[in-house]
């Protein structure tokens, strides 16, 4: 709004005629056997921002099989901020396969036309994302971590990680419409819901005959979570970087992740390095995560990692180098040794926790 | 059998420094490497090739140092290379690149039938995992992504049975060849080449081409002009605001320094106090 504040006098930019009929923002409400991927509720959230910059309705697109309460997803979009859901079941769409949702995407995406068609980075999101965007001849930007409406063109300008989180660039697509964008999960913040919104559910027809699909899903095994960290949706990381020196002193990590209850992280080298499981990655080529407080011990904070972590609210930092260009993003930070600041704060929480539960 | 495997060179993004006034990336110094993901595609072609026999191909557009990547394939034991490469490419998206591929290999397919290409699950360098899903619905082929593994493959009945890599589980998959395989990383390990290829991949007469030679007749479908998508600004990622609070003591003793950092984070965020309490509780 500012920017147009600032230059009253530009001429108003036409709308390429091309573009007159696709309208609205729609968002990819992911879903597998009935459970929707909270990607899909983040993207929601941001595309609320983005229709109301555009001033249109922001649209679920809901895709599977006749039994996996298809109206119920549709229900939970309007509470996270859509207006409008377009519900296609069929028996070929039960479970996730390339062909039929794509074919089912693309029939709804021609059907009604939207200006932005966004789809969460998951690897269904990736699969589906990039089939769709070729069979449509269409631009799509993956990854991305913001978006923004230039108001007077309608163009939507998406900004990425590129050459592995050293750099951020801005990407357009210009000339065609709908323009597509893929986020991850975790980089745009989960909306409120309000049990109060309501909206409309288009049903669409659907009709792919099971001999015609040449995939077969024969089996879904799925994953055993047990013990399995859930780094993404942790709300306290403790995260371990090179600055430990040894793989032994990871073990200060772990000490104190268990007095707070919290995940163990680690950076991109230590892993690399076997002193932590892939899994625990966070950064650009790990997890992105969104926890309420991050701990980052021995961590320099590249750009690499700093993606995957900057949407923590409370960042505290240590690190021997006052110069490490994480004190530049995070909120408290110690110039210090991490194998003796580590066991220092461990104790400090203990005893904090401590008094704390005798006072309550 | 013939697999054609699709590889990229990339900088070797560990090793990336942007200019700091600049901000931009300097090259310099920086090796060229295979994108590592594609190494785990082009290790099951060797390993499916052992199996059954046949060729594996495999292709890459990029400029022409790009070669050096091509004969480490072949020093992999890969029997022939194809360098795609003219200028006409530059300024080339996904879908322009996915383009060039997909007609590139329709090419190859005119002179051997291919059973199967594979690419990495996503580069390095751009991380968008578009080009491999792009060729797929090019070529009309079924797209298997994030395969785990290679269950079964018959030859003769022209099927294959995979893993891939779902939301939440494992899918097992049977489809029809020829297909596309993204693999996932950690599949496989890519094998030592023996001396033989060595020397081989030495001396081998790579094939170059060039737009028309790859049989790309419409200039508009590739570079500046095929690609749906504009770079319009590269940035270095702004610092906050403000920088950290330091934390400082008079003796910068860890536990005191440890003791102050709690108080200020507690003072400054009540909430997030009562949320540890509550979880250690």
């Amino acid at each position: 709004m500012s920017e147009q504040a600032k230059k009253p006098a530009k001429k108003k930019v036409e709308l390429d005629p091309r573009f007159v009929n696709y309208k609205h923002v729609w968002v990819v409400i992911e879903s597998e056997r009935g459970e929707v991927h909270p990607v899909s509720w983040e993207l929601l959230g941001e595309g609320r921002k983005l229709a109301d910059a555009l001033g249109v309705q922001l649209c679920g697109v809901v895709i599977c099989g006749p039994g996996e309460r298809g109206k119920g997803i549709c229900g939970e979009a309007f509470t996270y901020g859509a207006d409008k859901c377009y519900l296609v079941q069929d028996d070929v769409l039960k479970d996730y396969r390339n062909e039929p949702y794509t074919k089912a995407l693309t029939d709804v995406v021609n059907a009604f036309q939207p200006e932005i068609l966004m789809l969460g980075a998951s690897t269904l999101g990736r699969d589906l994302a990039g089939s769709v965007a070729t069979t449509l001849g269409t631009g799509l930007v993956a990854d991305c971590t913001e978006l923004v409406i230039e108001t007077e063109t309608r163009n939507l300008a998406s900004t990425r990680p590129t050459f592995g989180g050293s750099l951020l660039c801005t990407i357009m697509t210009q000339r065609h419409r709908p323009q597509m964008a893929t986020v991850r999960p975790r980089v745009m913040a989960m909306p409120e819901a309000d049990a109060s919104r309501t909206g409309e559910i288009v049903e669409v027809p659907f009709s792919m005959i099971e001999s015609t699909i040449v995939t077969k899903v024969l089996e879904f095994i799925a994953d055993d979570t047990r013990d399995k960290p859930n780094l993404p949706f942790a709300d306290i990381i403790v995260s371990g970087g090179r600055g430990l020196k040894k793989p032994e002193n990871f073990q200060l990590v772990w000490d104190l992740a268990k007095v707070l209850g919290a995940e163990v992280g680690a950076s991109r080298p230590v892993v690399q390095a076997g002193w932590a499981e892939l899994d625990r990655q966070v950064g650009q080529s790990g997890k992105t995560v969104r926890p309420k407080l991050y701990i980052a011990a021995g961590i320099s904070g590249a750009i690499q990692h700093r993606v995957g972590m900057d949407g923590a609210d409370v960042i505290i930092a240590i690190n021997s180098d006052p110069n490490a260009p994480i004190f530049d993003f995070a909120h408290y930070g110690i110039v210090g040794n991490a194998m003796t600041i580590l066991p220092a704060l461990t104790e400090a929480f203990k005893a904090h926790l401590a008094q704390a539960r005798k006072a309550g | 059998m013939h697999s054609v495997v699709c590889i990229k060179q990339v900088p070797d993004s560990a090793q990336i420094r942007v200019h700091p006034v600049t901000n931009t990336i300097m090259r310099q110094g920086v090796p060229a490497i295979i994108n590592p993901y594609d190494l785990f595609a082009l290790e099951e072609a060797l390993r499916l090739k052992d199996k059954f026999g046949g060729t594996v191909t495999v292709v890459t557009m990029g400029p022409p140092m790009a070669e050096a990547a091509l004969r480490k394939c072949l020093s992999y034991g890969a029997d022939d290379a194809i360098l795609v490469s003219d200028r006409a490419f530059a300024g080339s998206d996904t879908l322009a690149t996915s383009y060039a591929l997909a007609t590139t290999i329709q090419k190859i397919m005119g002179n051997m039938p291919v059973d199967l290409i594979f690419t990495g699950k996503q580069t390095i360098d751009g991380d968008t995992a578009q080009v491999g899903p792009g060729i797929a619905k090019r070529l009309d082929y079924q797209l298997l992504t994030y395969v785990s593994k290679i269950v079964d493959l018959d030859l003769e009945k022209k099927e294959i049975t995979v893993e891939r890599r779902a939301e939440g589980g494992v899918q097992l998959l049977k489809t029809a060849t020829p297909c596309l395989i993204t693999m996932l990383e950690g599949t496989n390990e890519m094998r030592f080449g023996d001396l033989d290829d060595l020397f081989r991949a030495a001396r081998y007469d790579l094939k170059v081409w060039n737009r028309e030679a790859a049989g790309i007749d419409d200039a508009e479908m590739i570079g500046l002009k095929g690609s749906p998508t504009v770079v319009s600004k590269v940035f270095a990622p702004r610092p906050r605001s403000q920088r950290a609070e330091m934390v400082e003591t008079v003796d910068n003793d860890p536990k005191n320094l440890a003791v102050t950092l709690l108080a200020k984070v507690f003072t400054q965020h009540p909430k997030l106090e009562k949320e540890i309490a509550k979880r250690a509780g």
